[in-house]
């Protein structure tokens, strides 16, 4: 283990990315997000890698897909306003299969809002932000520690599902300082390789057996086309019906495929609870201070943290509105989360919403009384 | 066949025979410039394996489906920052960028000039037809003043943008224009960008008869070719004319621009030196 440092949110996620073999970062400033782009600016270099600050948030997601093409393993870091820019061109990475990671540290919106006022607001533009059907992975972790995690992972799903993966940060992990310890090793996803020659009938975006294709690195000598078209297994264009949906399902399946495993919980004081809190990022820190507050009074309140967002943990939710009498959603927006947890929930349980949208984050009193009033009169 | 015949039509390694014929209308003076850039490759010996092309979206970035290299058909205006993140991932890959007018002047507008500022080592070939082919003829900031199109039915009233005297100003170390009447000069054109090292920027006047040539009275690709010959002046000979000659639809084509600045990826080296990652 390395020695212990004081350290923020965004600086563990740019050693995060670092430790995961990241070596090329584009970014554009934006607050709350900027330390991410400094510390790569610093560090980077450092380490033979590349750092480029773009004219704006578009061009900087336009060169990590060209840097990922040409076999790098890239991240940008954005807030709302740039990560709205970057849309079209996550949609490009979906499409086109590129490797790359996002880090979104979300403050208030719409539009400019309140910089940089901490929110969860842009949890449905990270799955639906970009238009027609794809796939999306985002994690959202809730520690200065975990957001080095969080970031080795995000870097690794990219590479091993070759597809744009969002670290979803709020300003409060974001900002946040505390004690890390950090490993000295880290398990890294190896960029695809193709497993065929030219001559033996390479097909770039032809998928292996996990759905996703070995495409080749620009550069080593198999000419690959690569383009935002819908395209078949070559790589070229197709105006094929047949074509069209394969490529559309394939995108969808081979993340569905992957099952479980990349579905990332974590469960506090759950054995016997009777109620749960479901909650992530900054607001999963006082969520948890509630559940304890809760507990301490004899109440049999647990607490669901989802790292993993999307895709969302539907099975995990569904066999928790099973268990308790009624679930609480606490989010720092009007509501975006809880839709998807009444979803899972399938009208198991009742689930309530604990919302906040004023700049500040959660009091855990406010959770507390959000809890009191779905249990009602049952203390137990 | 005999070997001159050969020689002739070497290029044909440079294309994908299968992806062949291009979807280009009669006429169109894109394929012309196609072939200028792969003469200059050819020329000037580039790698297949070690040359990438990258386009944006339009008539002219079809291009890149048609060419034996890595290639890479990017989303509209965005070839540039997409070329900028090849070049400084793998400084040893020759990045050429195929683009048009609308792509490369209006919704890439940002993204050109501060490649060209950056003088980051790209051979940019704009091919320049004036209008929006690929959506029907609408007007591009390249469509001359008074020049009619779908959305400027009247005539346009929107002023052009001179593509190079942009990329000069805007800090291109390698700036000059040619025609698909000039092929040959093209090509050479082209070839003296791959030479700099830094951001080259090649404007190609082509003609778009369909959606350029039939609403301003030029239907025939030969019309618009005879107008390229008798309005593109080189450089030296433009220089000389009156103003009032200069004025009077002629336009300068040869290098028009060249400098000596140190491009990106040089002065990225020196960065990793001081920071002391210098060969990692």
């Amino acid at each position: 283990m390395t020695k212990a440092r004081l350290m923020q949110g965004n600086e563990a996620c740019a050693e995060g990315a670092l430790a995961a073999g990241v070596n090329f970062f584009a970014g554009y400033p934006i607050t709350p997000s900027t330390e991410i782009a400094e510390t790569m600016a610093r560090l980077l270099p450092k380490r033979g890698g590349t750092f480029v600050q773009m004219e704006d948030e578009i061009a900087s997601m336009g060169a990590i897909l060209g840097a990922s093409l040409a076999g790098a393993k890239v991240m940008d870091a954005t807030s709302g306003p740039g990560f709205s820019l970057k849309q079209e061109l996550i949609g490009y990475a979906a499409c086109a299969e590129i490797p790359c990671v996002v880090a979104l540290v979300q403050r208030v919106g719409p539009s400019t809002g309140q910089p940089t006022a901490p929110s969860q607001g842009d949890v449905m533009q990270t799955r639906w932000g970009t238009h027609g059907d794809h796939s999306i992975l985002v994690l959202s972790p809730w520690s200065v520690r975990e957001t080095f995690d969080a970031s080795v992972l995000a870097v690794n799903y990219a590479e091993r599902f070759r597809m744009p993966v969002i670290l979803l940060l709020d300003e409060i992990v974001g900002h946040l300082r505390e004690r890390v310890v950090l490993p000295e090793h880290v398990e890294t996803y190896p960029r695809r390789k193709p497993k065929k020659t030219r001559a033996e009938g390479y097909q770039p975006f032809a998928p292996d057996d996990d759905l996703v294709p070995n495409v080749a690195d620009f550069g080593t000598g198999y000419h690959i086309h690569v383009t935002g078209l819908i395209h078949d297994e070559t790589g070229f264009p197709s105006g094929s019906p047949a074509v069209t949906a394969e490529a559309i399902r394939r995108m969808q399946e081979k993340i569905a495929r992957a099952g479980e495993g990349i579905v990332h919980t974590e469960a506090s004081f759950m054995e016997d609870a009777k109620w749960a809190v479901v909650a992530f990022g900054g607001t999963a820190r006082t969520a948890y201070e509630a559940v304890r507050t809760m507990r301490a009074r004899g109440g049999k309140v647990g607490l669901l943290r989802l790292m993993t967002i999307w895709p969302f943990a539907d099975a995990v939710i569904a066999r928790l509105a099973k268990q308790v009498r009624g679930i609480l959603v606490a989010e720092l927006s009007y509501g975006q989360i809880v839709h998807e947890v009444r979803r899972a929930a399938a009208g198991a349980c009742p689930v309530a919403l604990c919302a906040k949208y004023n700049m500040k984050a959660f009091e855990p009193a406010e959770i507390v009384a959000g809890i009191e009033k779905l249990m009602g009169g049952d203390v137990k | 066949m005999s070997a001159e015949q050969t020689a002739e039509r070497s290029f044909e390694r440079y294309f994908r025979a299968n992806r062949l014929p291009h979807l280009w209308c009669p006429g169109c003076g894109n394929g012309i410039a196609m072939k200028a850039i792969v003469q200059a490759i050819e020329k000037k010996g580039l790698s297949q394996d070690d040359t990438v092309i990258v386009s944006g979206i339009g008539c002219s970035s079809r291009a890149s489906g048609y060419m034996d290299f890595d290639t890479l058909h990017t989303a509209h205006g965005r070839a540039i920052p997409f070329a900028t993140g090849i070049k400084l991932a793998n400084p040893k890959l020759n990045v050429v960028v195929i683009t048009g007018d609308g792509d490369c002047t209006a919704i890439g507008g940002n993204h050109f000039i501060h490649g060209c500022r950056r003088n980051i080592d790209l051979t940019v070939v704009l091919f320049n037809n004036n209008i929006y082919g690929m959506t029907g003829g609408q007007a591009s900031p390249t469509t001359p003043l008074g020049a009619k199109a779908t959305t400027a039915p009247y005539g346009s009233v929107d002023r052009p943008f001179d593509a190079c005297r942009l990329a000069e100003a805007s800090g291109a170390t390698y700036v000059a224009r040619s025609t698909a009447f000039h092929v040959r000069h093209l090509s050479d054109m082209i070839a003296g960008g791959f030479d700099n090292k830094g951001f080259s920027f090649i404007e190609a006047m082509v003609q778009c008869p369909t959606a350029y040539g039939r609403k301003n009275k030029m239907a025939s690709p030969a019309a618009m070719m005879e107008w390229m010959r008798d309005h593109a002046v080189m450089k030296a000979a433009f220089d000389k004319l009156p103003d009032t000659e200069k004025s009077a639809g002629r336009f300068p084509i040869g290098l028009l621009y060249q400098s000596e600045d140190v491009d990106y990826d040089t002065a990225y080296e020196v960065v990793k030196e001081r920071a002391g990652g210098a060969g990692k």
